[in-house]
């Protein structure tokens, strides 16, 4: 051996042109993260500072905010139908999921699609026919018992019913990552399987629940379309700052609002993150998969509650489709498809359902490009891990600002003449960069969920074989990753035909959506016509989740013929 | 392919790397000639793969400095040096056929498309795949898979190639075989190969060289018979086939006492009353035709049988040795000539030139 001391210095790697050119492209995503989510938010934090006149006024705004008792009190409601629509949801998706995944219940498969379709509508679907349901004129009325549907009760009923599929995805998660062996030791051991239940079941999910629950509530606190269909006069955060902004045009009061709003939902956000982490590292690569047991009176039981759920998420859909296709309710229930004339009616028209056609489009390819392409950079870059990491926090921060948040702060942000990018201001374009951004995190956790799959040696393979990145990206990485890429697409243009909460402050005449149209519909008190408009972005909803599960079993079944065996 | 002057093809030097607080390689320093066949030899976690991949430039280096045929490679980034590599899992591109996978660095390098289709029907048949070629990696078995591998490896012709435990994932009958195989490949392709492998086996029959390492340094560098017969730590010898230890003192320059018995050995100028480890093989043990010329005669007795195919591997011990007990390997045909069963007293030998000497730590 041959000891040839050099001068101990450090060796730095250079970074080849690929390196540099993928950070440049990381960059510039990075920078297109920041102008849609930091600078609007930043720009929103310092107006709720400001007086009308924009001077520097402190905090006096939250102080006036907390003197007031009424804007108060909507913080309050905020919380506390929240939270019991919560709990309600636990209970119900807990056992829903736990039918699903632990049990040998037959037609899962018909639960598993039945639990789908409150993620096809606008969340206001469920307000309308709950007016239908228990409304003044309502078919169902009796059973209030004679409290009415306008106010607390039927933003709860319409809460619980379109955040249902989201609370159910999270525990059927949890509930699916168990380890068989637990199970086989607690009968080995003659637990009982009650106490089973409650020494291994529970345990090995509560992480999902708490999870649940945190994603629940902000999902409620937050939401919009519910309380402004159903609300009544009892006013929540979500509905205040729209009075406060289009009502009154007071837009320090709708920032304070808004950061009021945004505060516990960073704060569920943080938490949720932190309990999720823990979830991750509580199953060992060894677990064995649980495969349930045939048991009669379990199965029944579970028979029965599914399809009692079923029943009432079909009730809620099912009269919305009734209502949107007679003529006049109550007084004459004959069929018509009248209220499909959209543009009969001011403020909604044809042409905001193809403008929600065309938002919707332009989000999912558009952003499961620049998503996928920014997870790809993020996680397979050489170096720089400093800009990666950096990236990679922002990337988290949508899910946490509430989309009237959001919209609110576009407002502020693109709305100012001195702002260079003020022409976007009133387009589509805006429109397409607040739902990409209003929907980025999840979208950008599947393509790095995905990416983390692949074998960590194929950039390795394709740096000694002189691949440039770009080509790898495009032959390897995209085609193995392909099945990700399309549900982050349809996860987007679901999302973008659905949402409209922070659209409400965004849209402009020439581009008007569709879940804007059963808003402006249902305020002149057109119902029916607001009913058939959110039928309509049902049936492309689930059209495009057709298209999309046949699509991703032909790409299965052709394409990626590789991934068999 | 000749050595054109007397300098290696790959000089490292002082290498260190750290991960964090953590040092996985301390101050490795190695030359490879051109044309040869290394392999990095250790137990799991030593740093061998860390070694291969700092030589590849997939990690950076903390300290020192890597020459690949005379050019400093030091802090150059993976895609501006010259090696090829095979991974365990190999890595093919699941999504692309086989012709594919191996014509992929064809293509990067701007060779025209009927050249590349020639290449590559030339690399397939040398590792006899061309009737797979349009099939994907998932069709193919490990071993064919593993030779793709190593075919897409070979396709740009790299100065160097790196091969980081490629037999692992295999099954003991293919992993013998394709030893072979790649041997054979190594000097058809005429490439300098380093392979990594905490198999003693496979490094003892197919390298030119072996580097033995432990807990990120280098314990010895050497030919197969080299290590084999003179490990030059304890490690190395217990690392690196079976090896008895008896612990003993040295009780002149040139004697050591194990039990009762002085034995005749090189003790290496270590001072008189340094306890030690005197090590010998279960193969060097002699028992046939033992005459007062052998060296080191020992009176023993057999406490034990384990019967091994081939062979027998036998435990002795009482006698001159008290309670120190040794394991021998006797052929099947030796013990029969001896009758060899448990309680049967008899005289080996331990031949001094197989004896070697390590201080006790
Ligand atoms: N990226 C890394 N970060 C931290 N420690 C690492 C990393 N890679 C390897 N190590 C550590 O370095 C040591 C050597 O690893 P490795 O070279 O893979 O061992 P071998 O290939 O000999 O089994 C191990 O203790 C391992 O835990
Ligand atoms: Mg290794």
């Amino acid at each position: 051996m041959t000891t040839n001391i050099k001068n101990i210095s450090i060796v730095k790697q250079k970074s080849s042109r690929d390196d540099l050119t993928m950070r440049v492209c990381m960059i510039l995503i990075g920078l297109f993260l920041a102008i849609a989510i930091l600078l609007p938010l930043y720009t929103m934090l310092s107006k709720s500072l400001e007086n009308k006149e924009g001077a520097f006024i402190g905090i006096s705004n939250y102080v006036e905010y907390f003197s007031t008792p009424s804007l108060f009190l909507s913080a309050y409601n905020s919380i506390l139908l929240s939270a019991i629509g919560t709990i309600i949801l636990l209970l119900v998706t807990f056992i829903y999921a736990y039918a699903l995944t632990r049990t040998q219940m037959p037609f899962k498969w018909f639960f598993k699609i039945i639990a789908i379709i409150p993620l096809l509508t606008p969340s206001m679907l469920g307000g309308i026919s709950l007016v239908y349901w228990f409304g003044n004129q309502g078919v169902a009325k009796g059973l209030l018992m004679g409290e009415s549907i306008y106010g607390p009760i039927g933003i709860v009923m319409g809460s619980v019913y379109w955040v249902f599929p989201h609370a159910l995805m999270i525990i059927i998660t949890a509930l699916s990552i168990t380890d068989a062996r637990l199970y086989e030791a607690a009968v080995a051991l003659r637990t009982s399987k009650i106490k089973t239940f409650f020494m291994v079941t529970i345990p090995s999910c509560k992480f999902g629940l708490i999870s649940a629950g945190f994603v629940v509530f902000i999902l409620i606190f937050t939401d919009f379309g519910v309380p402004k269909v159903i609300g009544g006069m009892y006013n929540m955060l979500a509905t205040d700052i729209y009075k406060q902004v289009i009502g009154q045009q007071n837009f320090q009061m709708g920032a304070v609002v808004a950061v009021v709003l945004l505060i516990p939902a960073i704060i569920a956000f943080s938490v949720d993150r932190f309990v999720q982490r823990k979830q991750v590292a509580l199953l060992s690569a060894s677990a064995v998969p649980y495969e349930p047991k045939k048991s009669k009176g379990l199965d029944l039981t579970m028979l029965m509650f599914c399809s009692f759920i079923a029943f009432l998420i079909i009730c809620m859909i099912g009269m919305a489709q009734y209502a949107a296709l007679i003529k006049f309710w109550p007084y004459n229930l004959s069929f018509t498809l009248d209220n499909f004339n959209f543009d009969l009616i001011e403020g909604g028209g044809w042409g905001s359902y193809f403008n929600s056609i065309r938002l919707s489009i332009y989000t999912a390819l558009i952003g499961s490009i620049i998503i996928f392409f920014g997870a790809y950079l993020v996680e397979k870059g050489r170096g720089f891990s400093f800009g990666r990491n950096a990236f990679h926090a922002v990337a988290m921060i949508p899910l946490a600002v509430p989309g009237m948040a959001l919209g609110l702060a576009y407002i502020f942000f693109f709305n100012n003449p001195n702002n260079p990018l003020n022409f976007l201001y009133g387009t589509m374009g805006i429109l397409v960069i607040s739902t990409i951004t209003h929907f980025y995190t999840v979208s950008h956790l599947t393509a790095t969920t995905a990416l983390k799959q692949m074998d960590p040696e194929f950039e390795s393979v394709s740096a000694s074989l002189k691949t440039p990145f770009f080509r790898s990206f495009q032959k390897i990485t995209a085609p193995i990753c392909m099945p990700a890429i399309l549900d982050i697409s349809v996860y987007l243009f679901l999302n973008a035909m659905t949402t409209v909460s922070a659209v409400v402050f965004l849209y402009s005449t020439n581009t008007r959506l569709a879940s804007i149209a059963v808003l402006n519909m249902d305020d002149q008190g057109e119902l029916a016509m607001a009913a058939a408009m959110a039928m309509m972005i049902a049936y492309t909803c689930g059209g495009v989740r057709i298209l999309h599960a046949i699509g991703t079993h032909n790409i299965l079944g052709k394409t990626q013929r590789w991934r068999s065996k | 392919m000749h050595h054109e002057n007397a300098q290696p093809y790959l000089q490292i030097r002082n290498l260190t790397k750290k991960f964090g607080e953590f040092i996985a390689l301390k101050d490795i320093s190695i030359d490879i000639i051109e044309n040869e066949f290394v392999c990095f030899l250790g137990p799991s976690g030593c740093g061998k793969t860390t070694l291969l991949r700092v030589i590849a430039g997939l990690d950076i280096q903390t300290y020192g400095s890597i020459i690949q045929a005379g050019k400093d490679i030091s802090s150059l980034p993976p895609s501006e040096r010259d090696f090829g590599i095979v991974f365990q899992s190999y890595a093919l591109f699941p999504n692309l056929t086989i012709t594919r996978n191996v014509a992929v660095g064809l293509e990067n390098v701007g060779m025209p498309a009927p050249k590349v289709q020639h290449r590559v029907d030339e690399l397939l048949e040398l590792v006899g795949l061309v009737d797979q070629k349009d099939k994907y990696p998932a069709q193919l078995s490990g071993g064919q898979q593993q030779r793709v591998a190593l075919a897409r490896a070979m396709a740009i012709s790299p100065g160097l190639l790196l091969l980081d435990e490629p037999l692992s994932a295999l099954d003991a009958k293919v992993r013998s075989r394709l030893r072979h195989e790649i041997k054979e490949l190594q000097h058809k392709f005429a490439v300098t190969t380093i392979m990594v492998t905490h198999d003693q086996e496979e490094a003892l029959t197919m390298a030119d060289r072996i580097v033995v390492m432990d807990n990120g340094i280098i314990e010895q560098v050497g030919k197969p018979e080299e290590i084999y017969r003179s490990p030059k730590t304890k490690f190395v010898a217990d690392f690196v086939g079976t090896m008895n230890f008896l612990s003993g003192t040295i009780v002149s320059n040139g004697t050591a006492k194990v039990g009762d018995v002085v034995l005749t050995c090189d003790t290496e100028d270590l001072p008189v009353g340094s306890s030690v480890m005197v090590a010998i093989r279960p193969e060097e043990i002699n028992a046939r035709n033992i005459t007062n010329s052998d060296s080191n005669i020992v009176q023993i007795e057999v406490l034990h049988i384990e019967f091994l195919g081939s062979f027998c591997r036998v435990k002795l011990g009482g006698g001159d040795l008290k309670d120190v007990s040794l394991r021998a390997d006797f052929s099947i045909s030796l013990t029969r000539l001896l009758s060899i069963k448990v309680g049967l007293k008899l005289k080996v030998s331990l031949p001094s030139k197989f004896i070697c000497i390590y201080l006790t730590d």
